[in-house]
């Protein structure tokens, strides 16, 4: 039996515990991080492009204006409202409120709920605005 | 009788979580700072839904949208490394391995950061 410091013998974890909204809406609260840290490299490409000039600057509006570029930004606006959502939702736990069970249930729905409907009232403010103003 | 400890251990930082609170409250601080910052920042992009150049750089040109502009930055890299140290903190096991990733991250971190705040400036400046 091999005692290394590497190979030594796990209790299970995944494989025995059930899945349920706690432990999912956490996991997801650092999915969520990691893919809006991928995107902010797509706001640095972006501003990075608007310095470099008009040309570059087009070049990286039409990319946000593809439809891939949309699926991007939505993609990661729903992922900043989920993660500032659940944010202030770890932030009330860092103040000691909220910690029972049935109350953490109840705002984990909330979050969610506050997250797909500040994406959705985003998009329409934004497209309302921008294709009225254009 | 005296503690059976020597400063020691807080210098090198070697307890069981080999740190403090630091990384704590400089999570939460910036998550605080973040709030208001996010919402301004998509607020802004409202206005700027299919700007040419120069509407954006009339945009970073007014101060207040500019610094508030560079603190988004400024904050938004510094709230992701500190997610992104703990999470190489929990994956990434070899110790050589994970020091070299820790301080990539934080390097990649500054260098992204004062690429977008310097460009931010110079579009600000006039472009």
């Amino acid at each position: 039996m091999d005692v290394s410091p590497h190979e030594r013998p796990l209790s299970p974890h995944l494989t025995v515990y059930r899945p349920q909204l706690t432990s999912g809406l956490s996991i997801f609260h650092r999915i969520t991080g990691v893919l809006l840290t991928l995107g902010v490299f797509f706001l640095a490409f972006w501003l990075v492009a608007a310095a470099a000039g008009t040309g570059p600057y087009r070049a990286a509006q039409w990319f946000f204006g593809s439809w891939l570029g949309w699926a991007f930004l939505a993609g990661w606006s729903f992922c900043l409202f989920y993660h500032l959502c659940n944010g202030i939702r770890h932030l009330f736990w860092d103040m000691g409120k909220g910690f029972d069970l049935a109350t953490t249930y109840r705002s984990g729905y909330l979050m969610v709920l506050a997250a797909l409907a500040l994406t959705a009232a985003a998009w329409a403010i934004g497209l309302l605005w921008g294709l009225g103003g254009a | 009788m005296t503690l059976l400890r020597t400063p020691l251990k807080a210098v090198r930082g070697i307890g069981a979580a080999k740190e403090g609170v630091a990384h704590w409250w400089a999570q939460r601080l910036s998550a605080v700072a973040l709030i208001p910052l996010s919402l301004w920042f998509v607020a802004s992009l409202f206005r700027l839904f299919r700007a040419e150049r120069f509407e954006l750089v009339e945009w970073l040109s007014n101060p207040i949208d500019a610094t508030l502009m560079v603190l988004l930055l400024g904050f938004t890299f510094w709230h992701a490394q500190l997610g992104v140290k703990v999470i190489i903190e929990d994956y990434v096991h070899g110790e050589c391995r994970k020091q070299a990733l820790l301080m990539a991250n934080q390097l990649l971190a500054v260098a992204l950061g004062a690429v977008c705040i310097v460009s931010v400036l110079f579009l600000a400046l006039g472009g």
